[in-house]
């Protein structure tokens, strides 16, 4: 379960943050997750408050906000929006599809106090 | 402090400080701009509204993966600098990333410097059995992590001597989903698939596969014992990474092991580079 890291990677960045900027608390956490990344959110979701516990962030809520998967058809030039890293071009069906978008995992902003 | 870019221990870009009305609602004002500063509300020009529950929303756009990625560009830096041509072997458990490496050290010491760096959760077994060949290993127990990270490989590389240009095998946890997330400075992550598991697995784990730019098909010479579509399982691993360079062979009979070692040489005289 990498979204265990992952998470963990979440918290070393808010408190980067906390401690660059003025902030005692995290309230809200706003994750930028890609429908072709690594994170299953749900899984994310899952160890969130465990991870959180006893930090800035105890009891911080969290909000993912996924974006569509992208991509662009190598034989015909086709853009479009794919939600597996294996779909088929919807123009031509080619399967020679390179992913442009959607492969992000990002903390995107929090809400301090 | 790093002493290869002279940078911190993490990097953090400066985050964009806006103040906030606290009744506003954030969940419907922060969908539409995404790039660059962000505004909310209406009359946010920065202005500082005090008060002792005072919240704010920072804009900060950081990458889960950042500090990771830093870290395996630090040790790409290093692999290069010392010519070192290092190759991430990811795979289910038992398909075959030791019995490889066995082999291919034992075909190539002659010719090249090599060291492994040995990643499962538990034991050195792995370890042992390369360093039976007569090449350094160290082994790198991950407890219950489910793969290796750049931090893992940072401290793995200052520990042990550096096979200078030559090669560095990097056998990851038996894993085909977690490994596929964190980059390690390698200059290829390769994928090795046995003839055993199934042609789909490229599809049924696509992650990976996309992940990887090198898969090896390994244990053909169970193929007369299988039903074991070599086309289609190239045809799935191509649908998932079109770029995708295949290896078909065999750690026990030596089949196709000739075209892997030739691309391992030519990777090695190109490192440094
Ligand atoms: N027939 C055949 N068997 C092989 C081949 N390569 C590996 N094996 C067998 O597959 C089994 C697992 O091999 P390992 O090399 O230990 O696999 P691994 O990927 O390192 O396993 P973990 O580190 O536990 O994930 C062993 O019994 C090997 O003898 C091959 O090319 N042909
Ligand atoms: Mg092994
Ligand atoms: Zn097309």
């Amino acid at each position: 379960m990498h979204e265990l890291s992952l998470t963990q990677g979440v918290l070393d960045i808010l408190e980067d943050y906390a401690k660059q900027n003025d902030f005692k608390r995290v309230k809200t956490v706003w994750l930028e997750i890609g429908k072709l990344s690594h994170v299953q959110p749900e899984a994310m979701t899952f160890c969130f408050d465990t991870v959180m516990k006893d930090s800035i962030a105890d009891g911080a809520k969290l909000i993912i906000i996924e974006t569509p998967g992208q991509a662009i058809c190598v034989d015909c030039g086709t853009q479009t929006e794919i939600t597996s890293r294996i779909a088929e071009c919807p123009d031509c069906g080619s399967y020679k599809l390179h992913v442009s978008g959607g492969d992000e995992m990002r903390v995107k902003e929090l809400e301090v106090e | 402090m790093c002493t290869v870019c002279g940078c911190g221990t993490s990097k953090i870009e400066d985050g964009h400080t806006h103040n906030h009305d606290h009744d506003h609602s954030h969940d419907h004002s922060h969908h539409h701009h995404h790039h660059g500063d962000m505004h909310f509300g209406e009359n946010d020009a920065g202005v500082s509204v005090p008060g002792m529950d005072e919240k704010r929303i920072i804009a900060i756009e950081q990458d889960i993966l950042g500090k990771n990625d830093h870290l395996a560009a630090h040790n790409r830096d290093h692999f290069k600098a010392a010519g070192i041509f290092a190759l991430n072997l990811v795979s289910s458990p038992g398909s075959g990333k030791t019995t490889l490496l066995t082999r291919t050290i034992e075909d190539l010491k002659s010719d090249l410097p090599i060291a492994v760096i040995e990643g499962d959760q538990q034991t050195a077994n792995d370890a042992d059995r390369i360093r039976a060949t007569g090449v350094a290993a160290l082994q790198v127990n991950t407890g219950k992590g489910c793969h290796l990270d750049a931090d893992m490989i940072a401290q793995a590389i200052h520990r042990m001597e550096m096979p200078n240009d030559g090669v560095m095998f990097i056998e990851n946890v038996g894993n085909l989903v977690c490994p596929a997330a964190f980059d390690l400075g390698e200059a290829h992550k390769v994928a090795i698939l046995s003839v055993t598991e199934g042609e789909d697995k490229p599809i049924k784990y696509p992650d990976m596969f996309a992940a990887a730019d090198i898969m090896i098909l390994t244990k053909i010479d169970l193929l007369p014992y299988l039903n074991f579509d070599v086309a289609a399982c190239m045809d799935y691993a191509r649908r998932v990474n079109p770029d995708l360079k295949i290896f078909q062979l065999s750690s026990t009979n030596g089949e196709g092991l000739e075209a892997w070692y030739d691309w391992i040489k030519s990777g090695v005289a190109t490192a440094k580079s």
